[in-house]
C-alpha cells in the first residue's frame, strides 16, 4: 500500500491574547492509500488543526508552523507557495466541515457551486481550454450541458433523490442532511485522493448521521478515496473507521487498528474515554469519568500532558515526555506504562 | 396511580405560523403541530426519557409541562393536582418543578454571580430571607460538587461542566420534586458528560427526585431512565420500560433510531445497516396517515390513510404502528 500522507514531527502554535498556545506538538502520523482513518479527541486536542494544516487552511495570522513536515505523496505541503498549494487543495485533498450551511455559498444554487468545482477540475486537466460557467449578470446561470450532466451524476452518487430538481435549489432550501451530501458531492467532484471530514455529522440528527456516515464508507469502497474523519465521538469512529488515532492536548497518544483499539486500549486516556461512554443502565455500573480538565496549553511542558489526570501516573511521567512507539503491529502508544 | 408525579392526557401544543414575506401566503394561517396528542406519566422517583430527533416536539413538550408556554389542549396533572388550568398557583408549581436547559451559556445570566444565580429561585419562589437563602444556595452548590468559593464567580470564569453544575444547583435549590432535563449533557465533552451523568444519578437518590430527560442520545437515555417514550413528528410512537424498548424495539422508527445510535463496538456496526432514508418531515405539512410512512421500510397503502393508535405489546409497552407483527 502506498502512503498518501506522512506527518513528521509537526508542530503548530496559535498566537492568542494569553500567549502562544501549542496546538499541535510533534505529531507523527502516516495515512495509507484507501484507508478510513478517524482522528478522535475532546475539544482543544488539535484534531481540527491537523486537518486544516493538511489542506493548508490554517488561519494565516494566528497560526504558525513551528516545525515538521506534512508530506503528501512525497511533496512537503508546508513548504509550498500559495499558488502551488492551490494545485493540491480541492483536486488532491478536499475537506468538508461541520456546518454545511456556513460553508456553502447562500447566494448560489447547488448546481452552480458543484459546477464550479467541476469546471475547475477541467481547467486543471486542460489548462489551454477556456471552459467557464457563462453568467448573465443579475439574472440566471447556465451550466454547459456536459458539466450539468456531471453535476447531476455527483448528486446521484451521494444519493440525493431527484438531482435534476435539486440542482436548481439554494442551500437554505435543503435539509441539513441534504446540504452535507451536497458538500460531499462538491468535495468529490474534483476527484480528490484524500477527503478530510471535520465533524461532518455533528450538526445532524442520529438517523441522518448514520446515512451520511454510511455514504462516506460507500464512497471509500467505491472510489478508493482515502478518508480522514475528525470526530469527538469514539463510538462513531468505531462504527466506520479502519484505524483510530486518539489525540490529547496537541499530541497523538494512541494510534491503532480499530478492533485492536477497542479490544485492548492501551493509553489510560483512551481507556478513560471509553469508560465515559454510557452503556447499559445506571443500576448496573457507575461511569468512571476522567478527573480534572485539559491542561493549559500556553505553558510549554516536557512531561506527559495527561499525567495530572491519569490514574496510573508514575514518577517518570512528571519528568519526561513519552514518545509514540510501536507496541504491536498497527498499534502505537505514547505512555511509560509500556516501558521508557 | 398514587405514586405518580406527573401525568398528561392528550396534550397538544400547536403554533400558528404567520411568517413569510408573501402577503398572500401570510393570509393563510398555517398550524405547526409541535406536540400532537401526548399522554405520558412519570412515576415518583423515576426517570422518563423522551427521545427523538430535532423537530419531534420533545423540547416543546418539556416547555409545556413546565408551564413556560400555554398548551393548546389537554390536561397536565402534577403531584395529584391539575396545573394547566391556572388554578394551582404557578409559583407553587415552579417551586416543585424545575428545568435544566441544554446550553448553560445561554441559561445562566452572564452578569450575575453564581451565588445569586442559585439563590434567585429561592428569593422568588420561597419565603426564605437573608441568611436562610444564602445557606440554602450554598447547600445546593455543595450538593452538585462545587465549593463555596464559587459563590463570588461569574459564569464566564467557569468551565462548561461547572456551568452545567451551577444550572443544576439552581434547579434543585428549591428542593423540587421533578426536574425536567432538556439535553443536559449534549453541549459537553465525553469525560465531562460522564461526570454530570453520575451527578444526576447521585442527586436523584439523595433528594428522591423524579426526572424527565429530554435527549436525542440513546446511550444517555438508556443509562439514566426507567421508562422511555420515543417521539416522532409530535407524537409518541413507542412507549414502555427502557429495558424492554431497548431490547425489543417494535416501531420501525425506534428500530432505526437504535441502529443509528453509535455504540463503541467495531464488531457490531449497526450504524452501517441502517435502512431508512430521508429526514424528519416538516411539522407544518406532515404526511397523511402515519407520519413515518414515507421513510418506513414496511409501509403499505393503509399507512398513508390511517393514523395508527398506540397499541399494547406487553405490560406497559405500547407502539403505534399498523404492522407491529413485522418487527416482532
Amino acid at each position: 500500500m502506498a502512503t498518501v500522507l506522512q506527518v513528521t514531527d509537526f508542530s503548530v502554535d496559535y498566537r492568542t491574547s494569553r500567549g502562544e498556545v501549542r496546538a499541535l506538538d510533534s505529531v507523527n502520523l502516516k495515512v495509507e492509500e484507501k484507508e478510513f482513518i478517524a482522528l478522535v479527541g475532546e475539544s482543544g486536542c488539535g484534531k481540527t488543526t491537523l486537518g486544516l494544516a493538511t489542506i493548508g487552511l490554517l488561519p494565516p495570522k494566528v497560526a504558525r508552523i513551528r516545525g515538521g513536515i506534512i508530506s503528501y505523496k512525497g511533496t512537503d505541503l508546508t513548504k509550498l507557495s500559495p499558488n502551488a498549494a492551490r494545485k493540491y487543495r480541492g483536486s488532491e485533498i478536499a475537506m468538508i466541515f461541520q456546518e454545511p450551511l456556513t460553508s456553502l455559498n447562500p447566494l448560489k444554487r447547488i448546481g452552480e457551486q458543484i459546477g464550479e468545482a467541476i469546471v475547475l477540475r477541467h481547467q486543471k486537466e486542460d489548462p489551454k481550454g477556456n471552459e467557464k460557467i457563462p453568467r448573465i449578470p443579475g439574472r440566471t446561470w447556465k451550466l454547459p450541458p456536459h458539466v450539468r450532466e456531471q453535476a447531476e451524476r455527483m448528486l446521484a452518487l451521494v444519493r440525493i433523490p431527484d438531482p435534476d430538481h435539486i440542482i436548481n435549489r439554494y442551500p437554505f432550501e435543503l435539509s441539513g442532511g441534504m446540504r452535507q451530501r451536497a458538500m460531499i458531492a462538491m468535495a468529490l467532484s474534483q476527484q480528490p485522493e484524500l477527503l478530510i471530514a471535520d465533524e461532518p455529522t455533528t450538526a445532524l440528527d442520529v438517523t441522518t448521521q448514520a446515512q451520511v456516515l454510511k455514504l462516506m464508507k460507500e464512497i471509500k469502497d467505491k472510489l478508493g478515496t482515502t478518508i480522514m474523519l475528525v470526530t469527538h465521538d469514539l463510538a462513531v469512529a468505531s462504527q466506520v473507521a479502519d484505524r483510530v488515532v486518539v489525540m490529547y492536548a496537541g499530541q497523538i497518544v494512541e494510534d491503532a487498528e480499530v478492533h485492536a483499539l477497542f479490544s485492548s486500549p492501551k493509553h489510560p486516556y483512551t481507556q478513560g474515554l471509553l469508560s465515559c461512554i454510557p452503556t447499559g443502565n445506571r443500576e448496573g455500573k457507575q461511569l468512571t469519568p476522567i478527573k480534572g480538565t485539559i491542561p493549559d496549553l500556553t505553558v510549554r511542558r516536557d512531561w506527559c500532558r495527561f499525567h495530572p489526570r491519569c490514574p496510573a501516573a508514575m514518577d517518570v511521567c512528571a519528568r519526561k515526555e513519552p514518545l509514540l512507539k510501536e507496541l504491536e503491529k498497527d498499534h502505537r502508544v505514547a505512555c511509560f506504562l509500556y516501558g521508557e | 396511580m398514587a405514586n405518580e408525579i406527573l401525568r398528561t392526557v392528550d396534550l397538544r401544543k400547536h403554533f400558528k405560523s404567520t411568517r413569510g414575506m408573501n402577503p398572500l401566503a401570510r393570509a393563510k394561517e398555517r398550524v405547526i403541530r409541535a406536540v400532537d396528542g401526548v399522554s405520558i406519566s412519570i412515576a415518583s422517583g423515576q426517570t422518563l426519557a423522551v427521545v427523538g430527533e430535532s423537530g419531534c416536539g420533545k423540547t416543546t413538550l418539556a416547555r409545556t409541562l413546565a408551564l413556560l408556554t400555554p398548551l393548546t389542549s389537554g390536561e397536565i396533572y402534577f403531584d395529584g393536582q391539575r396545573i394547566d388550568d391556572g388554578k394551582a398557583g404557578d409559583k407553587e408549581v415552579y417551586r416543585k418543578l424545575q428545568m435544566v436547559f441544554q446550553d448553560p451559556d445561554s441559561s445562566l445570566d452572564p452578569m450575575m454571580k453564581v451565588g445569586d444565580i442559585v439563590a434567585e429561585p429561592l428569593r422568588g419562589l420561597t419565603a426564605m430571607k437573608g441568611v436562610e437563602v444564602r445557606n440554602a444556595a450554598l447547600e445546593s452548590l455543595i450538593a452538585v460538587g462545587l465549593s463555596g468559593d464559587f459563590v463570588e464567580r461569574f459564569p464566564d470564569q467557569l468551565s462548561g461542566g461547572q456551568k452545567q453544575r451551577v444550572a443544576i444547583a439552581r434547579a434543585i435549590s428549591t428542593r423540587p420534586r421533578l426536574l425536567i432535563l432538556d439535553e443536559p449533557t449534549s453541549a459537553l465533552d465525553a469525560s465531562v458528560q460522564a461526570q454530570i451523568l453520575n451527578l444526576l444519578v447521585e442527586l436523584q437518590r439523595k433528594f428522591s427526585l423524579s426526572y424527565m430527560l429530554i435527549t436525542h442520545n440513546i446511550a444517555v437515555a438508556a443509562y439514566l431512565s426507567d421508562a422511555m417514550a420515543v417521539m416522532y413528528a409530535g407524537n409518541v410512537v413507542e412507549y414502555g420500560p427502557t429495558s424492554e424498548v431497548l431490547r425489543k424495539p417494535r416501531h420501525p422508527y425506534t428500530v432505526a433510531l437504535m441502529k443509528s445510535a453509535p455504540t463503541p463496538d467495531p464488531w457490531n456496526r449497526t450504524l452501517l445497516q441502517i435502512e431508512i432514508a430521508g429526514e424528519v418531515p416538516s411539522a407544518i405539512d406532515p404526511p397523511s396517515g402515519c407520519k413515518f410512512n414515507p421513510r418506513c421500510p414496511f409501509a403499505e397503502a393503509i399507512c398513508t390513510i390511517d393514523v395508527p393508535e398506540l397499541s399494547k405489546i406487553a405490560e406497559g409497552h405500547t407502539a403505534a404502528c399498523h404492522f407491529l407483527q413485522k418487527t416482532a
